[in-house]
């Protein structure tokens, strides 16, 4: 799974391919849908592709002819799963501070 | 009374950057010294269950820091350097020595809100976002995984 994670962090350091995850989000695209917006060929387009499907974040349905491409949403999942649990290490150390705080007031010395 | 806020995170999309802003009761001079002051930040860095030995505290202007976590044996050190104490800032860096290589930036801030009230504005950068994810998970293997199950099903559920 961390190495998931780190495949994930590495597809969506690159704006163009976190762009194209954004448009995902609202349906499945083809590979010409998702390459209008952008003054690059589908063959760019098709290796950023290649990247996200790496990581795990889409995956393109083999039946249909035009093929879609389809933003596997759990996958997000994971770094928002990666994001809570480094805000309550961080909200246990915070409240241990508060403690700390506490002991100050009563005892300034 | 205390009666703090709990810590809101920011990953940055676009920078390997996470921020926190968290509210105490005090002052910025009792934060500021439970930062610097090597016996105050024993008792809170933490994580639980973790005993905290000071073992280099240079709270100066590019002095040097190390402490290490003791727990049921098994040590983890970090450490890293003071690179700037303002008088309500602290810029510094903080290596999980089990990562030399994987340094964040630290910038602390904190804010006088009046009433009492402080809000920390904590900042920390990493080089890379594979670094981000590298030095987060070697926080995971110190042990701070109390309530990861807690969470798990929590996530499960929604």
């Amino acid at each position: 799974m961390a190495d998931q994670l780190s495949r994930v962090f590495a597809a969506l350091a690159d704006p163009t391919r976190r762009d194209m995850v954004a448009r995902l989000t609202v349906g499945d695209a083809t590979v010409g849908e998702l390459a209008a917006p952008y003054d690059v060929s589908t063959q760019a387009v098709s290796k950023h592709l290649k990247v996200l499907e790496g990581a795990g974040l889409v995956s393109r349905t083999r039946s249909a002819q035009t093929r879609p491409v389809h933003l596997e949403a759990e996958v997000l999942d994971l770094m928002t799963a990666w994001v809570e649990r480094y805000r309550r290490r961080a909200e246990e150390r915070f409240t241990r501070l508060d403690a700390v705080l506490a002991d100050l007031q009563e005892d300034p010395s | 009374m205390t009666t703090a806020t709990t810590a809101r995170i920011e990953a940055d999309p676009a920078l390997p950057i996470i921020r926190i802003t968290r509210d105490f009761t005090g002052t910025v001079e009792q934060l500021m010294r439970a930062h610097l002051d090597p016996d105050l930040y024993a008792r809170w860095v933490g994580p639980d269950g973790t005993a905290t030995r000071i073992d280099v505290w240079d709270a100066r202007d590019g002095g040097s820091w190390r402490f290490t976590g003791v727990r049921e044996g098994e040590e983890w050190s970090f450490r890293g350097c003071f690179h700037r104490i303002g008088t309500d800032t602290i810029v510094q860096t903080f290596t999980w020595e089990g990562m030399p290589e994987d340094v964040s930036l630290e910038t602390l801030r904190f804010e006088d809100l009046g009433g009492g009230r402080v809000r920390l504005h904590a900042q920390s950068l990493v080089d890379s976002f594979e670094g981000r994810d590298a030095w987060l998970r070697s926080g995971m293997e110190t042990g701070v995984d109390q309530g990861y199950a807690k969470l798990d099903a929590l996530l499960a559920a929604q």
